[in-house]
């Protein structure tokens, strides 16, 4: 990759330890992924905030780096551990609780904006088509590509916090203007498809395609939808991008059917039932949370629910009337976290989750250790609710 | 043959190979290097001071974190060979100082489980 003279100092370190760190960052990535400079970027949207993701070694980190670091762009950060209200009502231990303000005091001090959100695309306005920004959190990576129309790498939490100390990143192919012809297809030849059966498509490409991938048969996807293909496709795979697509005779093309479908839900369905519902991975925007007021209007859970959404929507989703709906219905409303690698929910507890994101359902497998029962929004407030 | 040098750096160490992509956050205990999840070639096994050999990371993009925790808590390989980069595994093991390589689909056939190596990214050999 090829520096400037500038770039070239502060790989160096002649522009102290803040900028020689970042640029090595820079330059490690630029080389994974073929780029030949850096270019400016505009927006970095971090992860790495939830002290159960970093740990110890994170929070440190973060703190040191705090002392002399601030961001150069507009940058937001992905949600934390807790929502701060809620936390009486859960058994973390005043540990946990310290070091996740550590941590979120650690990126204040930097000058990040505090939207503790997996979905920035929701919750802020989105800068004009083909603008260069950097996401890390790979759903919203891939929305950023795929439907807002941005310009960004499928960032890891190192490289997004090194552009948002530079403003800069790694020029790939995703970045280019004319990055839309993917090298493979994938048919959806699901029927009767809701977001389960995206999430899980997205979780098939994630795992057989490249840097991007052709998707279709599969049309008007609604926002639930949507964001369960790129939370699906983020959770498995390198894949950047999306393009949603009938118009292709070039590529190699590849099936997703019922028999593929059942292959990863027999690896991610764990149980047929639960004790737990949980709903917000990604968080519910907006959108969702109006979406399902209506959906449950007049009912409400049997089991305790769950639902993950960001601060940004508190106020709206209050003024519209829906919390207070949600509320009636059972579910319980969290703010600032979302289901990945929650500390909210531990397996000493709890005997199954039920949830409809295939995102959500890989990290509470793997991670918080519990079983989880996989089916469509419709089906859980079918089954769940009276 | 080593084909791109991803982190600069030397290593010595007995090597650890998997044919599975590595989701770090999800798959790989940050403390102990110990590989969790059950659906994964390496389950059960320590990724700790090996020369680890996989096709390459995926997943969540906050795994780059965990590859410094592994660093930090006296976890990690000494070193990591892939035969696809990505920016994770590549940014994690750049902040960790990990030496990192790509070598061609020969080279990676060519390598097994339990052999001794060194890796020297200044004459590019392994």
């Amino acid at each position: 990759m090829e520096l400037t003279k500038e770039e070239e100092s502060a790989l160096k370190g002649e522009k102290g330890e803040v900028l020689e760190l970042a640029y090595r960052i820079l330059v490690a990535t630029g080389e994974a992924i073929n780029a030949d400079r850096l270019v400016p970027i505009h927006w970095a949207h971090l992860s790495g905030v939830n002290y159960n993701t970093i740990g110890d070694a994170g929070e440190e980190f973060l703190s040191k780096l705090s002392k002399g670091a601030k961001v150069q762009v507009k940058t937001t950060v992905n949600p934390m551990g807790f929502d701060i209200d809620k936390v009486s009502d859960y058994k973390l231990d005043d540990d946990f609780i310290k070091k996740q303000q550590s941590i979120s005091e650690s990126y204040k001090k930097m000058d990040v904006v505090p939207s503790f959100s997996c979905i920035p695309y929701e919750i802020f306005d989105l800068p004009q088509k083909n603008t260069q920004v950097s996401f890390a959190e790979s759903n919203a990576a891939i929305y950023a590509n795929s439907i807002a129309r941005l310009k960004t790498n499928k960032e890891s939490a190192f490289s997004a916090l090194a552009s948002a100390l530079t403003g800069k990143s790694p020029y790939s192919d995703l970045r280019q203007e004319e990055s839309d012809s993917p090298n493979l297809t994938i048919q959806m030849k699901v029927k009767n498809s809701n977001e389960l059966t995206y999430g899980l498509l997205g979780y098939f490409a994630g795992k057989v395609a490249g840097s991007s991938v052709r998707i279709s048969g599969a049309d008007n996807l609604d926002k639930r939808s949507c964001k369960a293909l790129c939370g699906g496709m983020g959770t498995s795979g390198q894949c950047g991008k999306f393009v949603l697509d009938d118009n292709d005779n070039q590529s190699e093309k590849i099936d997703f059917d019922d028999k593929e479908m059942q292959n990863i839900l027999d690896e991610l369905n764990t149980t047929d039932s639960g004790d737990l519902v949980v709903l917000g991975s990604p968080q519910l925007g907006l959108e969702e949370i109006s979406d399902l007021a209506v959906m449950l209007k007049g009912r409400s859970f049997k089991k305790r629910c769950m639902i993950f959404c960001p601060r940004a929507i508190q106020q709206q989703a209050s003024d519209l009337g829906h919390t207070n709906t949600l509320k009636q219905a059972g579910c319980e409303m969290l703010f600032d976290c979302c289901t990945c690698l929650t500390p909210l929910i531990d397996k000493d507890d709890v005997d199954g989750v039920i949830t409809n994101s295939i995102k959500g359902a890989y990290y509470l497998k793997n991670s918080n250790n519990v079983k989880v029962n996989l089916k469509p929004l419709s089906q859980i407030i079918d089954d769940e609710t009276k | 043959m080593i084909e791109k040098v991803i982190v600069k750096g030397k290593a010595k160490g007995k090597i650890l190979k998997s044919q599975i992509p590595i989701n770090f956050l999800g798959a790989v205990d940050k403390k102990t290097g110990i590989v969790r999840d059950d659906k994964h070639d390496l389950f059960q096994k320590s990724i700790k001071n090996t020369i680890l050999v996989f096709p390459y990371g995926v997943g969540s993009s906050v795994g780059a974190y965990t590859i410094y925790s592994l660093k930090s808590n006296n976890s990690a390989p000494y070193a990591m060979i892939c035969k696809k980069a990505d920016l994770t595994v590549a940014s994690g093991c750049a902040l960790a100082n990990i030496p990192l390589v790509i070598v061609t689909q020969k080279e990676y056939d060519a390598i097994k489980t339990g052999q001794e190596i060194s890796l020297d990214t200044n004459s590019k050999t392994l």
